[in-house]
């Protein structure tokens, strides 16, 4: 699993902080999005999984890929 | 669009908690349908889970008031529609380029450094409604002034207007407030916050008014535009939010014990009391500005839209017997705080709020009840955001 996130898209709502706080971050100067680990392991899947379905402005995309 | 049956909104039903009866019967049989407003306009409602989160994360969908067709939902909404609005009610870009002047504010770590200071703010109120007494209204006298303080603090307003900014807000959520007291308490408002702003100019604090108005990048009533959103939707919502709540958990004694019980379970607790209550009532309002299939229904160019967030939130589909308040429940994407890129830019503040509130109210008066008979307690059927007008508590 590869992560990318688009911040042009992000309006900061910190959805992602919430649901996998090891992956992502946020700015403190606009809380848009900081992608912490682009290749989450395994272990990572799901709490990926809910924080891209969670994700208010679609700014998270995820990519197939071997895990880490 | 053809002429609509229903009406918006359409009264509750005998469970005072629970969404209008015909909008859940819409969920089930015609989940996009047409209801009629106030002023007997069509507009299309939203009713299923799915078909909201569609709809709300898609840019055909405005939320632009100034676009020709965009949905009020009283003549109160429509005055205050042609002001000057905040970036709720704009589109990207400018819509982004605004809220991001405010977003770094309300992060998750920003907001959770703040836990030390509401908590102190939640027991000062807590000490003072106790002191000596065994009775209280609960909005009044904790629900109501906390977020209030809270606001505040954040935004560097002085806490002793708060009963002129009160008084402010609820006429502008009312949809029965007399068109010229809407107009009044707008322009008191403005230029209440207008005042403000051009003093912190030179006199600045560490509040967010302050913050904006060092940026230089903003005129004056950009700046009171979005400190009236913020000072609005700041008490108005976690207040009702947590004095429904306590009356929820009074009125289900079982989740109740099952909450006093589990220390770490208040986190949860709130998603769950979030999307069982679903407070903002009137629903959250677009406009199409491009021909767009919703739920299988064509929706067209400057057609409005109401998403009915509280039946979305009950949606069967994804909430099995969403009618139960049902403290263990999978409460994931519900919609309280809506949707899209609008979706409450305040909402950790929100939680962390409701969050101390309840462990605040809970964990110590074990007691608590209500002091008068539930048939006794009036609801805000008329608010733009539901609950309770007092809340008489005793512990
Ligand atoms: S959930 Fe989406 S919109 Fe919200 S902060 Fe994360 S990336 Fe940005």
């Amino acid at each position: 699993m590869i992560v990318h996130v688009d911040p042009d898209r992000c309006c900061g709502a910190g959805q992602c902080v919430l649901a996998a706080p090891e992956v992502f971050d946020q700015r403190d100067e606009d809380g848009t999005v900081v992608l912490l680990d682009a290749r989450p392991p395994a272990a990572l899947v799901r709490e990926v999984a809910d924080a891209v379905a969670a994700c208010p402005g679609g700014a998270i995309r995820l990519e197939e890929g071997a895990p880490r | 669009m053809a002429t609509a049956t229903t009406t918006h909104p359409a009264p509750r039903g005998t469970c005072p908690f629970a969404p209008p009866p015909a909008y859940q019967q819409a969920a089930q049989d015609a989940p996009v349908s047409k209801v009629a407003l106030w002023d007997g306009t069509p507009c299309w409602l939203v009713t299923r889970h799915q078909d909201a989160r569609d709809l709300l994360a898609d840019p055909r969908f405005s939320a632009d008031a100034a676009r020709p067709g965009f949905p009020f939902l009283s003549a109160a909404a429509r005055h205050i529609g042609a002001g000057k609005t905040s970036f709720i009610r704009m589109d990207d870009p400018e819509h982004g380029r605004l809220r991001r002047m405010l977003t770094g504010d309300f992060t998750i770590r920003k907001t959770a450094a703040l836990r030390p200071a509401v908590q102190q703010v939640a027991d000062e109120l807590f000490e003072r409604m106790t002191a000596g007494r065994t009775e209280a209204d609960l909005v009044a006298e904790f629900a109501l002034p906390l977020p209030s303080l809270v606001i505040c603090l954040l935004l560097g307003v002085p806490y002793e207007d708060h009963a002129f900014f009160q008084r402010c807000s609820r006429t502008l959520l009312s949809r029965d407030s007399p068109i010229e007291e809407v107009a009044a308490a707008q322009q008191e408002l403005t230029e209440y916050l207008d005042a403000l702003t051009d003093h912190k100019r030179t006199h600045p604090d560490d509040g967010i008014l302050s913050r904006l108005a060092a940026r230089g990048e903003l005129p004056t009533e950009e700046i009171g535009a979005m400190g009236r959103l913020l000072l609005i939707a700041g008490h108005e919502t976690t207040a009702n939010m947590t004095a429904l709540s306590v009356l929820a958990l009074l009125r289900h004694p079982d989740q109740l014990a099952r909450l006093r019980a589990d220390p770490g379970g208040t986190p949860a607790a709130v998603e769950e009391l979030l999307r069982w209550l679903s407070i903002v009532q009137s629903g959250v309002t677009r406009v199409a500005i491009e021909d767009a299939e919703i739920g299988g229904v064509l929706i067209r160019a400057g057609e409005g839209v109401i998403c009915q967030v509280n039946t979305a939130n009950r949606d069967e589909r994804r909430y099995p017997d969403g009618d139960a308040l049902d403290l263990a429940r999978d409460t994931r994407r519900h919609l309280a705080f809506g949707f899209g890129v609008h979706q409450c830019l305040g909402q950790p503040l929100a939680r962390l709020e409701l969050e101390i509130a309840l462990d605040t109210l809970l964990r110590r008066l074990p007691g608590l009840r209500l002091a008068v008979p539930f048939e006794e307690i009036r609801f805000r059927h008329e608010m733009t955001v539901y609950g309770v007008e007092t809340l008489p508590v005793a512990w």
